[in-house]
């Protein structure tokens, strides 16, 4: 308003020069005159030769549009300026435009050639911004010219001049539909663009324009995968959502094994795991070329590696600060993932009801539909569902309604009692929603329903109206389950009718009343004849079932109430509604037999005292997971415009071969040249790719921001041409490669062995059990250490070892390609066996940085992963198979011969027991491989050395068949290796087991800086016993063990320590070679005395070492000393 | 997605529109302030509403309602979280987000509104990034722009939408190169009666302060990273890193920011410091009920409770309050029936009291239960999870 004034205030000095303007205006009929000479001034300063002017009078130009003036009629004295040079004015003059030009179509064709001319401008940014206003007016005669624009931009060199063209095509499609078909190629080509930038927008096009087009994914799923974690959030919401839609089409229900499991009982049948396991090698060796159908048809379900990549992309997206990128992967998880798996999310959403209240009301709603189907999911987070007084109510009722779904036999208790405090707060809506959840509690266990019911009763003597009769309608559900037993409290409702006006309560009571009026036959037709009474000033729903209850009564006690119910019936017939006026005629003529009344009558009774099904009280958000959860379609419960229906699993995968992507040549080179090669562009690969993480793209950070443009550019012509090399390679060079592999595997017969052993032992293993994870992981490790002192060897070598391995790689690529879709299996292993064998290509390259472990383990991450979107991915983890802690070793418990088919295994998992600091967490795998359920499986009789305790594991009730199932126990190991003996009970047998630790995983690792370390080492050995804290052995290193990489591994993996960066303090950003003989540090503390356990392991020339331990647990010490000794030099 | 964008002050006026597609008669409000005025309170509007042709999207903040249109499918949340982002940038912006502010800037509120949408969709939200295009207005720039003539819109692209670390922008130099990181914590807990804990967590935040010139890649670990029991981060920390290391790798955005929000798991009890006595009856004979609050320290580890204050919500019946406070001051709300207690600081010498009498409406029914009591303090330096003492900052690469 103060604009306004202002612009008056001025208009006296303005008006005279003004005054011709509006005779040219064609619009100005003369009627608006007033606003015309209103905007005189305006119209002046812009016409001006001075910038600051135009600006001025464009600043309160905006400001009006802002406040939703109609500033139309400037429109030609604004569009005069869109060739400013002033950028702030220009990009004002493009608001205007943007807002306008819908309206004024004829003159905003001024400013086209302006933006034409913008297009070709060298500053992207400009660049950018014409297209942007270009393609933001909606004007439909542009449009061949907007399509030109977007295609050319499509292909421009600056990634962000192609977001903006990604932008611009759902524009241009909303203004004209018929392009669809040149827009969606434009799409494709803007899908296999590699940026980061880029593809959140181009997904979000596809999404507006041709949802349908699944097929335009396929080649860039992995690479969509891949660089997920890189793009921007909003793009990752998109994105992730797309995926959640194209993996429900292409792969398999992860859950439809449930059925399907008798088969997996076969195993019991042979003798041992190790028979099963050579037998299958066997198999493996025979024909690994051909198909085994056999072997297809016991395994009902593996789990497409693809599916896999986008479960484990996802998934670290878990812990975004962006609420809407959570629950994207929270849907995915929840309608893509395997059972065992989803639980992940379920601590990231209880994270978000931390955040604003609108945050939580979504969320909840999500959570709510989620609980019913997964209750477990949510149990051990019950209590973050507690109501706070200063929730608002709707985030209250939500919140109740989740209480109400997580409530079980074993929490109802608590539940309730956390009720009993609801039902006394303030906010009655709230209070009315709790007596709801009660009765819906009672409903679904059946323990508890009577003293749920005798709490709703004493409601009945609340003093506020509203409680009573909420909880009159809830009883009156209850009671109809079991009416015999609750006379008494009938009667007292009875009573009630005098006191309570709420119509919906009085209507349940004449109707309990009605209904059971055998139980209560004294008092109810003394209430018929008070509700006669007052008949005329009830509310309808009331005048009902007084009509109803008269008829029942008329019915079961014809003598006492024949009179009032004539009376009441008349009273109806003369009601003002019609719906009870049809009622009173309907049961007059049902009733009272009369000679004209049919058959019917004689049915009345039943028709009338038929017994009822007890309602089902049932939760609102049931069924509601039919839509994409986290949806707004979900939200309302209805179907929002352009909503894309979840589709349902298919019953046979589509061909997974689709998503194959030709392999960029430098996988396969083999000449160390081109080695080099690909080094130098790694920089710029994994900026424009992103799939590496933040980390790399960091390190080239410097060069993308003053040479992006030309570096994205050269990307993309670079891998284009190796696209095509590869193809070509891969088919035609099948057939040489393989033979010249076979040579090679005669030559080097004992160094493969170890390879085929995990191989194969890790494909019996997939076969057996998909989800078996941990112990996967374990043969994980196993083949991935064999693997690697392969490669050392081979590194060692001599060239001609080098194009081996390479013809490895090449011949699992190969392999993988040729036969994808019969075999996944397959596929699995030989990614794996890639995987690998690029971790040795890492393994060349002489330069590990100072911080070597992390640094190294993260290059090789990236290379895996890098592989992975372009190849065939897999099952694992790659941070997991790498990072040594993980590289967990699990030891048997119970074999499923001795368990009768139950088999137990149990790893230390290395994580902190949250429960108890001082325990150490033991992760226990639970396979029943009987035909039969196993039930109750439980620990009893605990056998301990004294000291040592004992957290157990939560019984599990129910294993089925065919079913494997983890659990986690602690045990306060005092520090000493003893073992803890048990019975591990099922329902019908006793177990005793035992668990003994290894020395290593009695320690956690602490992060010390090297200086740190010597303090404490300096420390230790000036103790009071001088020297005994310290052991040391020299000893030979192994001849695959002398590099860094996998020192580090196999001490970590030998004892839960984690590594002491050396030289954290230097500057790192050249990897400098390492010193001649590296001294590697480990540190750790005792479990249960946090002692310190110091380990230095200084090498020396020719393999030759000296192992050093610090600990005051000389115990400890002495046979850490063996553990580490042992694996350093087997 | 997003089709337009109206603010809408506590009053229900429409103070500012956005549409980034045709444009929507501000009428579609009206199915709002219907909603509004059914739910009472502002925090009651459910955020998603439908009306025959639009989904409307709303959040409250600042008491201001910023209210967006939707035409098609969208996940809410996403809707949701960008509002939040733009509430976000007009508070870094102009350090307020009131009416008041965005009116005096409103040119500076569309043009950024411009550069985060185009057609709906985000385009920059990240407030660096923002930062180069329009430059947040200061005194002294706009003294110099008008002696100038120099613009507040930057003419290149910023470096930060173009690389994977949209955050930080390139170029920064500073002399003096520094870090800090406050971790604040905070308990969450509910009482029942008779001041057992019926639930308690503790969430910490780590909110950091980075300036050092070029491209600094830092690390971050901690004492005890294993009592973590849930983290989110801000976009620069490297996922990977962390899970398999426990180790915090960043490269920092330029200034402030929340760096990690964490959860600690509650089965390790929480120690709530300070306790409660209270009673507070109402006489079944004459309108009249008695009130008598006492605070005192439980466990504090020797630190000194400040800002203390006790919120409560009366039954509707209370009329009014007539209470000596030992310490501090009290107010009491005829309208909201919210008495507040401001303490400050806890004297454990000397606990402070509040009682007197309260008197209730004539005629009206005894209140059935007490009111809930809401309870706020803080305390300086000290960490109750015992947990997120950082131990080590490695700044690994500075280019400068």
């Amino acid at each position: 308003m103060s604009a306004n004034s202002a612009f008056n205030d001025e208009k006296g000095g303005s008006s005279s020069v003004g005054e011709p303007e509006y005779g040219h205006d064609p619009a100005s009929g003369g009627i608006f005159s007033s606003d015309y000479k209103r905007h005189d001034d305006l119209k002046e300063m812009l016409d001006s030769n001075k910038d600051s002017l135009k600006l001025e009078a464009m600043k309160r130009i905006v400001a009006m549009i802002a406040r939703g003036k109609n500033t139309s009629d400037l429109f030609p004295a604004v569009v005069k300026n869109v060739a400013c040079k002033n950028i702030e004015v220009k990009k004002l003059v493009y608001v205007y435009l943007v807002r306008y030009a819908e309206e004024q179509q004829d003159l905003a064709l001024l400013s086209i050639s302006t933006f034409q001319r913008g297009l070709k401008d060298p500053n992207q940014l400009i660049r950018a911004s014409a297209l942007r206003v270009l393609s933001s007016i909606r004007v439909t005669i542009i449009v061949p010219i907007m399509m030109l624009a977007i295609k050319e931009a499509a292909s421009d060199m600056s990634p962000y001049v192609r977001k903006t063209a990604a932008h611009a095509i759902p524009k241009l499609y909303s203004l004209d539909p018929e392009q669809k078909d040149q827009l969606i190629e434009v799409i494709e080509k803007l899908l296999a663009d590699k940026t980061t930038l880029v593809a959140g927008s181009v997904v979000m096009a596809f999404e507006e324009v041709c949802p349908e087009r699944i097929d335009l994914i396929h080649k860039n799923y992995r690479k969509l995968c891949n660089l997920l974690i890189d793009v921007e959030e909003w793009g990752q919401v998109v994105i992730i959502n797309m995926l959640t839609r194209y993996a429900r089409t292409q792969f398999l229900n992860p859950n439809m094994n449930e059925s399907l499991l008798e088969e997996g009982s076969d195993k019991t049948f042979y003798g041992s795991d190790e028979d099963e396991e050579e037998e299958e090698e066997e198999e493996e060796e025979k024909d690994k070329k051909a198909e085994a159908p056999a072997m297809a048809k016991r395994k009902p379900y593996v789990m497409d590696p693809d599916h896999r990549l986008l479960l484990r992309n996802t998934k670290p997206l878990l812990q975004s600060r962006n609420a809407a990128v959570v629950m994207a992967v929270a849907q995915l998880y929840f309608h893509l993932a395997p059972k065992a798996e989803v639980g992940v999310i379920a601590k990231a959403l209880v994270r978000l009801l931390r955040s604003h209240s609108e945050v939580q009301y979504v969320v909840l709603q999500n959570v709510a539909t989620m609980s019913i189907k997964r209750r477990g999911m949510f149990e051990p987070y019950l209590k973050s569902f507690y109501i706070r007084s200063t929730d608002p109510t709707q985030i209250k009722v939500l919140k109740l309604e989740v209480l109400t779904n997580l409530a079980n036999e074993t929490n109802i208790s608590t539940i309730l009692r956390e009720f009993q405090t609801y039902i006394k707060s303030m906010d009655k809506d709230f209070v009315a929603a709790t007596i709801q959840a009660i009765g819906r509690c009672a409903t679904n266990i059946g323990e508890v329903r009577d003293t749920c019911l005798n709490g709703l009763v004493q409601l009945l003597s609340n003093r506020d109206e509203l409680v009573v009769a909420e909880s009159v309608v809830v009883i009156k559900k209850l009671l109809q389950m079991q009416p015999e037993k609750h006379s008494d409290i009938i009667k007292h409702m009875a009573k009630l009718t005098d006191n309570i006006q709420v119509p919906m309560a009085r209507a349940s009571i004449l109707w309990l009343i009605g209904e059971y009026c055998e139980h209560v036959p004294k008092i109810a037709p003394d209430v018929l004849r008070k509700m006669a009474k007052s008949f005329t000033n009830e509310e309808d729903i009331v005048k009902l079932q007084i009509i109803n209850l008269a008829a029942k009564l008329y019915l079961t006690n014809s003598k006492q109430t024949k009179l009032l119910t004539q009376y009441v019936l008349n009273l109806a017939k003369y009601d003002q509604n019609y719906d009870i006026r049809d009622r009173a005629r309907f049961i007059r003529q049902l009733i009272v037999p009369t000679e004209k009344s049919g058959a019917l009558s004689k049915y009345a009774k039943k028709l009338f005292l038929a017994l009822k099904p007890a309602p089902v009280l049932e939760s609102p958000f049931k069924d509601r997971d039919h839509f994409q959860l986290g949806s707004l379609s979900h939200l309302l419960n209805a179907k929002a415009g352009g909503y894309q229906e979840l589709p349902d699993w298919p019953e046979a995968a589509p061909d997974p071969s689709v998503r194959n992507v030709e392999v960029p040549e430098w996988t396969k080179c083999s000449s160390r040249e081109k080695r080099k090669e690909k080094k130098v562009e790694k920089p710029f690969y994994s900026d424009s790719e992103g799939e590496s993480g933040p980390t790399e793209s960091a390190d080239s950070e410097s060069d993308s921001a003053s040479s992006s443009e030309s570096g994205s550019g050269i990307e993309e012509s670079g891998s284009g041409s190796e696209s095509e090399e590869s193809e070509e390679g891969s088919e035609s060079e099948e057939e040489e490669e393989e033979e010249k592999e076979k040579d090679k595997k005669k030559k080097k017969k004992e160094l493969k062995k170890p390879v085929q052993e995990s191989e194969s032992e890790q494909s019996s293993e997939e076969e057996r059990k998909h989800e078996r994870k941990s112990k996967q992981r374990k043969s994980e490790s196993e083949s991935e250490s064999d693997e690697e002192e392969e490669s050392e060897s081979e590194s060692s070598q001599s060239e001609s070892e080098d194009s081996e391995s390479e013809a490895e790689v090449k011949k699992k690529k190969k392999a993988a390609e040729s036969k994808p879709s019969s075999k996944p299996v397959k596929k699995d292993n030989k990614k794996e066996k890639k995987e690998m064998s690029l971790l040795d290509l890492d393994d060349f390259e002489p330069a590990p940085s100072p911080q070597a472990t992390p640094v190294n383990a993260f290059l090789s991450n990236s290379l895996a992963t890098d592989l992975e979107g372009l190849s065939l991915s897999d099952a694992v983890l790659s941070p997991a198979t790498i990072s040594p802690s993980s590289a967990l070793k699990s030891y048997e418990m119970l074999h499923r011969i001795t368990g009768e088919g139950l088999s137990v295994e149990y790893c230390f998992s290395r994580q902190p027991f949250s429960p108890d600091a001082n325990m150490v967490a033991v992760q226990m795998q639970f396979t029943n491989n009987a035909t039969s359920d196993t039930k109750n499986l439980h620990m009893e009789d605990v056998k301990l050395q004294s000291g040592m305790r004992v957290k157990e594991f939560p019984e599990i009730e129910l294993l089925p068949a065919g079913e494997m199932v983890t659990a986690v126990m602690g045990i306060d190991f005092c520090d000493s290796t003893q073992a803890a003996n048990f019975q591990l009970c099922t329902h019908t047998r006793k177990f005793f087991v035992s668990i003994q630790p290894p020395v290593g995983e009695l320690m956690r690792p602490i992060f010390l800086t090297e200086n740190e370390f010597k303090k404490e080492q300096e420390k230790l050995l000036l103790g009071q016993l001088m020297g005994m804290n310290e052991i040391t052995e020299k000893l030979t290193l192994d001849v695959k063990c002398r590099n860094e990489h996998s020192i580090v591994q196999r001490v970590t993996t030998a004892a839960n320590l984690s590594r002491v960066p050396c030289g954290s303090d230097k500057e790192c950003s050249p990897p400098v070679p390492p010193p001649d003989h590296p001294v590697h540090r480990f540190a750790g503390r005792t479990v249960t005395s946090s002692s310190l356990v110091l380990v230095t392991v200084a090498t020396k020339e020719e393999g030759a070492a000296k192992l050093t331990i610090n600990c005051e647990k000389m115990v400890i010490g002495t046979m850490l000393v063996k553990d580490i000794l042992l694996a350093l030099t087997q | 997605m997003i089709h337009s964008l109206f603010l809408i002050n506590h009053s229900g006026d429409i103070f500012l529109e956005k549409h980034w597609k045709s444009v929507i008669s501000r009428s579609v409000c009206d199915y709002f302030f219907e909603a509004k005025e059914k739910a009472v309170d502002p925090e009651n509007v459910p955020p998603v509403l439908q009306t025959p042709h639009h989904y409307l999207i709303t959040i409250y903040r600042d008491k201001l309602f910023f209210l967006s249109v939707i035409q098609t499918e969208v996940p809410p949340l996403f809707v949701i979280e960008f509002l939040h982002r733009v509430a976000d940038t007009i508070q870094d912006y102009f350090g307020d987000c009131s009416e008041s502010v965005i009116k005096d800037n409103v040119v500076t509120v569309y043009e950024l509104l411009e550069e985060m949408l185009d057609n709906g969709f985000p385009l920059a939200t990240e407030s660096n990034v923002l930062k180069e295009m329009i430059r947040p207005p200061t005194i002294l720039r706009s003294v110099v722009n008008t002696l100038t003539g120099g613009s507040n819109v930057g003419d290149t692209l910023p470096t930060g939408q173009l690389s994977n670390i949209p955050w930080r922008r390139a170029g920064v130099k500073y002399t003096n190169n520094e870090a800090y990181f406050d971790v604040i914590e905070e308990i969450d807990a509910i009482l029942d009666k008779s001041g057992t804990t019926v639930f308690a967590e503790i969430q910490g935040v780590i909110e950091a302060c980075v300036r050092l010139s070029g491209m600094p890649d830092l690390t971050l670990s901690f004492m005890n990273p294993r009592l973590f029991d849930d983290v989110s981060f801000h976009p620069c920390v490297r996922f990977k890193r962390w899970e398999s290391e426990r180790i915090l790798s960043f490269i920092p955005p330029d200034g402030n920011f929340t760096l990690m929000n964490y959860h600690v798991s509650s089965q390790n009890l929480v120690a709530i410091p300070v306790y409660v006595k209270q009673s507070i009856s109402f006489f079944e004979m004459g309108p009249c009920g008695r009130l008598d609050i006492t605070i005192g320290p439980k466990q504090t580890m020797g630190k000194t409770v400040e800002a203390l204050m006790v919120t409560i919500h009366m039954p509707k019946a209370v009329l009014s309050a007539n209470l000596t406070p030992t310490q501090g001051n009290y107010t009491y709300d005829l309208a909201t029936k919210v008495l507040v207690w401001d303490i400050g600081k806890l004297n454990p010498q000397k606990l402070p009291n509040l009682r007197g009498s309260l008197s209730l409406q004539a005629g009206a029914p005894k209140p059935e239960d007490n009111p809930s009591l809401n309870i706020d303090l803080k305390i300086q330096q000290l960490a109750i999870s015992g947990t997120p003492c950082m131990v080590a900052l490695t700044v690994e690469r500075i280019f400068s």
